[in-house]
């Protein structure tokens, strides 16, 4: 192996493709080339980074800096000062006062472990930092219910919003006879704000396919489904790569590990319909349906895909579960709280400085998450409120700052984790205009399948429009609630259950706000 | 196999099967939960969220329709907050509604109507969410209004689950979300069959019939002409209920008063040319029967069908009974015979027909059935059409004197009027075929195993001189296609079909459950009026359609002998193939003789 002075990881994701990240990949190849520094810097193509920066950015060990946005005509003073004097370019940094520098806390990762260091694109790098070991774990050296067992054990809760354990899941569809048993998974990732699927499934494909092989050995099933939104073209197209290097190297396919196992993995792009994330709309989608909900019961894990048993997991779910059967549900439990193990993958966007990707343990605050990870607030701005878990998320104000973000601590505040999205909103944002956002989006993306959902996000979003054109009155926020509230009783679906949530807590939260905009 | 379990509705134990869901539970025990999208014929489309109960243990209710009861649940169906949620739903969904319940066809039958008034809604509590948009009437039988649609879905439940014609499905999301035809092309450009079973089931007045209510008044008021009406074998047991006689009251007689007193010219029966339908079809079958053709003789009376038939099933087309329905037979018998045995002038004659059915109104607009030289039926007016026009004329209908219907096409048997019911036709063909074969006369003149609203029946019936003929009766389109596809795979592999003789009817329970038919159509009164027709039957002095006098002189002064050359001309008819997208006509599968 060559011994490189540096390594520069390039992140490709779909922001710096559109920025032209591969030509300036090629560029930057052939300036070092040029300066005659080939055999000391490594450029590396990877993942997402743990932050965000506008258009390319890099990452350069063992100095722990990172550039931003950055154009082919940056190429040859960042070569020359940066790679071949040693002295970084401040102007084209992150954080060009060299303040901030994210926390890269890779040693408390769990989901996001590997992303940023090895080339998703490359099994061998996979197998290079121990993946795969864990299937070959469950494969041949653990049964089935014990494989259900670890991970209930574990206190592994379902990722994508609802926070059901996933040892429990995989734990009704396990001992069910039939001919033919599913795994979903709900790469759909559409909540407004989290985009953490995107970026696990660009940063390390492998360890999703990993984790979705140790679920369908352990439920007993030997087809499993990707449903993923047809915009994550990356996505896509690394999965796709990832699947064929798995069939090639015989780690998916027949008689897997001469085990006896067969297991197929298959992609299947959805449409992006908001409601399409919900696992049984998801599933009708999948079968080539309108994406409208199924009732529950019966529950997919009985009657799922085509009427079979299914198993729907989230992929940040399904990412941690490598880990688990790897080192044991012991040492995932030393992540998150006693009641929340392991961590959790945010996406922090808004009015802070450096929006961005982190995993942290459960259980870690907002004001952390914010302050630590994400720069903190946007120079010369205070923080107002902050929406988490996306538009079925709740609005949260200054005193929530210290809130612990798990499932358990956050239900006392009737708040969700959701899928882990986190919009910090500054003190000049309208708390009103952000509810009537939300609310529209309701609106739109409401399936029509049932008449509280149909009629009443229509309902909300007009009142809303009315109140924030000044033309509203206390009154009509009060029916705004109570339209709400039925439709979180009656609503055939989360959709229509989940616009309570917003209106409730910027109802609560920012009072004074709808009673300064509405008529007296 | 069910289970029993015991659950609890508002403190009160109940034993029931697991098979059921708390709605089916609570209505077996005689507990009401407020509902409005769930019909009990219908698997529930769970989408209005009206019968929401609360369920001990769970943090938010529970639709009633779709949840399954489980040992041990304790159900609760009224609570402060449910009420609350219920009335604010209501509210929200008649804020989505044009509210014009006076003008409405529906109005007290309306659902939605009942349920706002029972839950004692406020209409002002929310403000108009409404978009109007046009009507879809390019239809002949029915009026699709989408300003009325709840879009809760029975519709498109009927259609495609039970009637499986998949005319209707869902279209556009959100509040913009409905029930429409395939890229909104409407219903004639559909492959809708004009059953009217959405009609039927529709809660509110979105769906009806296209009205000839004005055109017949016109007629039945113009000094120039004469108005000829007949009705169907169903009319006369489904008018007086709504006068408040028992469900399934036997009222020919004061059918033809009130038809009287509106002002019809001439009072016939369709029953006489369901009789002549009999003679027909009986004798098309008896002569395929010797000859040993091996393709089976499948009836002809349903219009839905015969549509349904030409767009799903062509190749066997030639199976079908050339045979005109009782209906066109009478329409073009009335601008000939009719004409010429009372000297009118046919050009004056206007043909209506009373029917339980919307796709009549299709049928009769057939450019092929114009064999009078002229439109053979001028009006079809649905069974509900008939009581708005009672109604209008102020008629008490419940305490009118019986009169007669006029005499010349109005004669008919037993085996006419059960032409009204599943399995009527076949039984009647039985009666009269079995003599046409054999020359002696059927005694046992019930036949049970035809009898009754199980999907497809089967009997074999030993026929002298023949063997054993095997008949199958199918009523609703989702049955239909059950039989035609083992005819369909039978023909396609053996060469033979498993029956000689096939009945179908559109409509789940045959005409008395037409699409036509008063609100309320459920399985249940479908099946008292069937039983009402099978009564008048026994009742009825002449019971086999080959011994209806007016029957044997319209063969001796007019027609001849059954499938003479005239009735080949004037009684039957041919088919077409339709396009599954567009219901349009592609080409012609069988020629007249």
């Amino acid at each position: 192996m060559k011994y490189y002075r540096s390594h520069v990881l390039v992140s490709i994701n779909d922001t710096s493709i559109n920025a032209g990240v591969k030509d300036f990949i090629q560029a930057l190849r052939a300036e070092l080339a040029k300066t005659g520094l080939q055999e000391e810097i490594n450029v590396l193509e990877t993942g997402p980074l743990g932050f965000f920066g506008r258009g390319i950015c890099l990452t350069v060990y063992p100095e722990n800096i990172n550039y931003q946005d950055l154009k082919t005509e940056d190429i040859p003073e960042l070569v020359n000062e940066h790679f071949l004097k040693g002295r970084p370019v401040p102007r084209l940094m992150l954080d060009s006062d060299s303040k901030f520098s994210p926390k890269l806390n890779y040693d408390q990762r769990v989901v996001l472990r590997n992303s940023g260091i090895i080339d998703p694109e490359n099994i061998d790098e996979y197998i290079g930092v121990g993946g795969y070991e864990a299937w070959e774990k469950a494969l041949t050296q653990m049964q089935p219910m014990e494989i259900v067992e670890e991970v209930k054990a574990s206190g592994l809760r379902g990722r994508g919003g609802a926070g059901f354990p996933a040892g429990i899941k995989w734990s009704f569809s396990a001992p069910l006879e039939a001919e033919q048993k599913y795994v979903v998974v709900n790469a759909h990732d559409g909540e407004p704000g989290s985009f953490k699927d995107r970026l696990i499934k660009e940063g390390d494909p492998h360890q999703l396919l990993e984790g979705t092989m140790i679920c369908a050995r352990a439920v007993g099933a030997t087809k499993a489904w990707i449903y993923i939104r047809g915009e994550y073209k990356l996505c896509i197209q690394r999965l796709e790569k990832a699947i064929a290097q798995a069939r090639e190297y015989g780690i998916l396919g027949k008689n897997i590990f001469d085990s006896g196992f067969d297991l197929d993995i298959e992609i299947k792009i959805g449409a992006g319909a908001y409601v399409c994330g919900e696992e049984t709309a998801l599933i009708e989608s999948l079968e080539g349906n309108r994406g409208n909900p199924r009732w529950k019961p019966p529950f997919p894990g009985v009657e799922g895909l085509w009427r079979k048993p299914t198993v729907v997991n989230n992929v940040e779910t399904l990412a941690n579960v490598p880990f688990i059967i790897q080192n044991g549900a012991d040492a995932y439990r030393k992540f998150g709280t006693p009641e929340c193990s392991g961590t959790k993958v945010y996406t922090i966007l808004g009015d802070v400085a450096h929006p961005g990707l982190c995993e942290v343990d459960m259980g870690t605050t907002l004001r952390t998450i914010i302050n630590d990870y994400a720069g903190g607030m946007k120079k010369g701005f205070r923080f107002k409120a902050a929406l988490v878990g996306g538009a079925a998320g709740v609005i949260l104000s200054e005193r929530h700052l210290d809130v612990k973000m798990d499932f358990a601590s956050l239900n006392q505040y009737a708040a969700v984790l959701g899928s882990g999205a986190i919009l910090v909103m500054n003190e000049h944002q309208s708390i009103v205009d952000i509810l009537w956002s939300i609310l529209r989006f309701f609106r739109h993306e409401s399936c029509g399948k049932c008449a509280p959902c149909r009629n009443g996000c229509q309902q909300l979003y007009k009142l809303i429009n009315k109140i924030k054109k000044g033309n509203g009155t206390m009154d009509d926020v009060e029916v705004m609630l109570t339209v709400a509230e039925m439709m979180q009783a009656t609503s055939f679906c989360a959709l229509g259950q989940s616009p309570i949530m917003g209106i409730r807590s910027a109802i609560e939260n920012f009072k004074d706000e709808f009673i300064a905009i509405t008529k007296k | 196999m069910a289970k029993t379990v015991n659950v609890w509705i508002d403190g009160n134990q109940l034993e029931v099967p697991d098979t059921m869901t708390i709605i089916e539970a609570a209505d077996k025990h005689g507990f009401y939960i407020p509902r409005l999208c769930y019909h009990p014929d219908l698997p529930p489309t769970a989408n209005c969220g009206v019968c929401v109960v609360d369920l001990a243990g769970s943090p938010t209710p529970k639709r009633a329709c779709c949840t399954p009861v489980a040992e041990g649940m304790k159900i609760t169906t009224n609570t402060k907050k449910l009420r609350s949620y219920r009335k604010t739903l209501v509210e929200m969904i008649l804020s989505n509604h044009e509210v014009v319940c006076p003008t409405c066809v529906a109005n007290n039958k309306c659902e939605l109507q009942t349920l706002a008034s029972n839950l004692g809604v406020d209409m002002e509590a929310l403000p108009s969410i409404l978009i109007k948009k046009p009507a879809d009437d390019t239809s002949l039988s029915i009026i699709r209004d989408t300003n009325k649609c709840i879009a809760c879905g029975r519709c498109i439940t009927v259609c495609n689950e039970v009637q499986q014609v998949y005319a209707l499905t869902m279209s556009e999301r959100g509040i913009d979300s409905h029930p429409d035809t395939a890229f909104a092309h409407g219903m004639a450009n559909s492959p809708c069959v004009n059953c009217g079973q959405c009609t039927v089931y529709c809660p509110t007045g979105a769906l009806r019939e296209r009205s000839e209510i004005d055109e017949v008044w016109d007629a039945i008021l113009d000094p120039e002409k004469h108005v000829i009406v007949q009705e169907a074998p169903s009319i006369r047991v489904s008018l007086g209920e709504e006068f408040g006689m028992p469900l399934g009251s036997v009222t020919p007689k004061k059918m033809y008063a009130a038809l009287r007193k509106i002002g019809f010219d001439s009072v016939m029966d369709t029953n006489f040319t369901a009789d002549l339908t009999i003679l027909e079809e009986g004798t098309e079958c008896v002569a395929k029967l010797k000859a040993g053709d091996k393709r089976p003789l499948i009836t002809s009376c349903s219009p839905g069908w015969i549509k349904f038939m030409e767009t799903y099933y062509p190749d066997l087309a030639d199976c079908v009974s050339t045979a005109k329905s009782p209906m066109s037979m009478f329409g073009v018998l009335s601008k000939t015979y009719y004409a010429q045995e009372q000297n009118i002038d046919p050009a004056k004659i206007v043909s209506v027909a009373i029917m339980p059915c919307t796709a009549k109104k299709f049928e009769a607009r057939r450019p092929e059935l114009r064999d009078s030289g002229y439109q053979d039926t001028d009006y079809v007016l649905t069974t509900r059409e008939l009581l708005r026009m009672i109604k209008e004329a102020g008629i008490d209908f419940a305490n009118l004197k019986e009169e007669e219907a006029d005499e010349g096409m109005s004669f008919y048997t037993g085996a006419g009027t059960i032409f009204g019911a599943t399995g009527g036709v076949m039984e009647a063909a039985i009666r009269s075929a079995y003599f046409l074969v054999t020359g002696e006369e059927l005694e046992n003149l019930d036949i049970d195993a035809v009898r009754g609203l199980e999907g497809v029946k089967e009997a074999t019936i030993e026929v002298p001189g023949f063997g054993p003929l095997k008949v199958a009766v199918a009523h609703g389109l989702g049955n239909a296609r059950k039989v035609m596809d083992r005819v369909r795979e039978g023909l396609n592999t053996t060469g033979e079909s498993p029956w000689h003789f096939i009945e179908i009817m559109a409509c789940p329970g045959g005409c008395v459950g037409g699409g036509g038919q008063p609100y309320g159509n459920d399985i249940a009164s479908r099946a008292r009026r069937g039983l009402a027709l099978y009564e008048e039957d026994r009742n009825l002095p002449v019971r086999k359609s080959h011994h209806n006098p007016e029957v044997t002189r319209i063969y001796e002064r007019f027609l001849g002998e059954p499938n003479s050359p005239l009735a080949q001309k004037l009684l039957h008819t041919h088919y077409f193939e339709r396009s599954v997208n567009t219901g349009q006509v592609v080409r012609e599968v069988t020629h007249k003789h």
